[in-house]
């Protein structure tokens, strides 16, 4: 459990200091993969950094294991962070060590044996699926293959905590897919925390379990990713969400809409089994409004059914009124949306 | 060509091969000994880097200038007391080793210096992030991670140490340069000095070529 209490970091800067995280806060349960999603420029780097300190903040605490990391001495904190593994965007391996090296790498630094360290290497290759490159230096690999290397050298150590920065953005789709499920299934099999920086929604998606939610410097939202998916209260998250499932309505048919006086735009989003069609025969049978769908999605949030619904509601306030009711009454996610 | 010529030859140029190279491997190894941990220190003490202290970079940083602007020449004389009191005595070929290697040692540490800056930020947050101690990043990712850029860096600073060694015989210290002014220019032994400049030539290409090749077998990237 990683404890983020007031959490500030402020860069010094000649054109006027830049505020990165203004008192941030949440906890990261044991166990859990923590999406922290954000515009470019919100802070998710910042954060990520401040949690192994490689960044020192301004303020606040990071409470790790129960202690608070800030008030770590030099020796205390890299004895800490040996329990923190990270990977990056750019790989950051060292060019002139093979693939076991660089894995061995972590263990040489915590004082390991020759022997153990062999051992150690030998494990974690299969782990990563990198047996047959143990040789191999990092300018023959490609990207997917780089990052696994990162990833094994930051596991290498048996680490409580694994944090992500932008771990797959200089990946193309494919490889990207592979390395969140290698990911997904260290988390099942090790149990090991993961916190993954990203802007990518279909990230948080596909592996998370929670999601914070970074919007200039501040934390504006932090729940479970089904939560945030399904009633997204910041105007950031709502934006994440409709982006991802994007009801793209032509525009001369939105013209076409807007012209009905009668009528109104309205998504709906459910979670887990309840299916569409039985929903709109009982929203016609109980307010007697007209329903036309314009847009339809069903995706899953990890394993979750997730539904998406933009329907057009055409009848009289009275009617329209009572078609509300029926979907809140169906505990159903309703969002009146604007013709724009 | 007679023999006595070609004997006379190598009477003269022996001795003056065996000075330079003296000289050159005394000043090289010795200016590697104190010039490589200033670079170090110039680089690790700068802002960002794993032991910041912008004072030390700075205060470094202005006696290296200092002592890397004053011409080789100049700086030799103006050593003559201070190679008298560590040597014992400021003429002679090890006299002349002084000065070398306090104009190469601050030469060094740029060099140094130049190489261990090119090593991406990420890869020493990387370590950091493992929990490795500034020293464990130097011997374990500085360094080798610079590797083959401290290797060309060592051929050009053994190149220009050859090419403060012809200035050597200013304090006595005799060899190749000194063999080319005293016999080619003095004298007028034109031959002399040609076979000289040849042989200097030969040194520096072949401390270039050995360089380059180690240097290109240190890297590990794809070319
Ligand atoms: N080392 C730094 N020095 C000064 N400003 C910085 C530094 N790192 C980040 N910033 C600023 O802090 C803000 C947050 O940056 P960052 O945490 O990298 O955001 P994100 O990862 O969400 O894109 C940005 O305005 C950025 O310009
Ligand atoms: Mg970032």
């Amino acid at each position: 459990m990683i404890q983020i209490r007031n959490l500030s970091k402020v860069y010094p800067a000649r054109s006027g200091d830049v505020r990165a995280l203004d008192g941030v806060s949440f906890d990261i349960p044991q166990g859990s993969v923590y999406g922290i999603m954000g515009l470019s420029g919100a802070g998710k780097s910042t954060l990520v950094r401040c949690l192994n300190l490689l960044e020192r903040p301004t303020g606040g605490e990071i409470i790790v294991g129960g202690h608070d990391l800030t008030r770590l001495s030099e020796k205390q904190l890299r004895s800490a962070r040996q329990k923190i593994g990270m990977i990056f965007q750019h790989f950051n391996l060292l060019q002139s060590r093979t693939v076991a090296g660089n894995i061995a790498f972590p263990l040489e630094i915590a004082g390991m044996t020759a022997d153990d360290i062999r051992a150690r290497v030998a494990e974690l290759l299969p782990l990563v699926g990198l047996e047959d490159k143990a040789g191999a230096y990092p300018s023959e690999l490609s990207g997917g293959q780089k990052q696994r290397v990162g990833i094994a050298r930051a596991l290498a150590l048996k680490p409580d905590v694994l944090l992500c920065d932008e771990a797959t953005s200089a990946l193309d789709p494919k490889t990207t897919r592979s390395i969140l499920t290698l990911l997904r299934d260290i988390n099942r099999s090790l149990g090991l925390t993961i916190v993954i920086i990203t802007h990518e929604m279909h990230v948080i998606k596909d592996i998370c379990t929670h999601v914070a939610v970074l919007h200039d410097s501040k934390c504006v939202e932090n729940a479970t990713v089904e939560e945030v998916f399904l009633s997204p209260k910041s105007q950031v998250a709502k934006e994440f969400v409709s982006g991802i499932f994007k009801a793209d309505i032509p525009e001369e048919l939105l013209r076409e809409l807007e012209s009905h006086s009668d009528s109104e735009l309205v998504r709906v989003s459910f979670l887990g089994g309840s299916a569409s069609e039985p929903m709109i025969n009982g929203l016609i049978r109980s307010s007697d409004v007209q329903v036309s769908i314009l847009f339809g999605s069903v995706d899953h949030v990890r394993s979750t059914l997730f539904g998406n619904l933009l329907l057009e509601l055409r009848g009289t306030d009275e009617q329209r009124k009572r078609a509300h009711e029926y979907l809140l009454g169906q505990n159903l996610s309703v969002e009146r949306v604007s013709y724009e | 060509m007679s023999d006595g010529y070609i004997a006379s030859m190598l009477g003269l140029l022996t001795p003056a091969v065996l000075e330079t190279l003296y000289m050159v491997a005394a000043s090289a190894v010795m200016s590697y000994v104190i010039g490589l941990p200033l670079g170090i220190l110039l680089v690790v003490s700068s802002k960002g880097h794993i032991m910041p202290a912008p004072w030390v970079e700075r205060t470094l940083g202005t006696v290296i200038n200092i002592l890397r602007s004053a011409p080789f020449i100049v700086l030799m004389v103006a050593l003559i007391p201070f190679t008298r009191m560590v040597i014992g005595t400021s003429i002679g070929t090890t006299a002349a080793v002084v000065p070398l290697v306090v104009a190469a040692a601050p030469f060094v540490a740029r060099v140094v210096e130049s190489s261990l800056k090119e090593i991406p930020h990420g890869v020493i947050e990387a370590a950091q992030s493992m929990g490795a101690s500034p020293f464990q990043i130097i011997y374990k990712v500085l360094l080798p991670e610079a590797k083959s850029s401290l290797i060309l860096g060592a051929a050009i600073t053994i190149i220009n140490v050859i090419g403060y060694t012809a200035m050597a015989g200013a304090v006595g210290g005799g060899g190749l340069g000194d063999l080319a002014i005293q016999y080619g220019y003095n004298r007028f032994r034109t031959d002399v000095m040609i076979i000289t400049v040849a042989v200097l030539v030969i040194f520096v290409q072949a401390v270039q070529t050995l360089g380059t090749r180690l240097a290109v077998s240190a890297m590990h990237t794809k070319r």
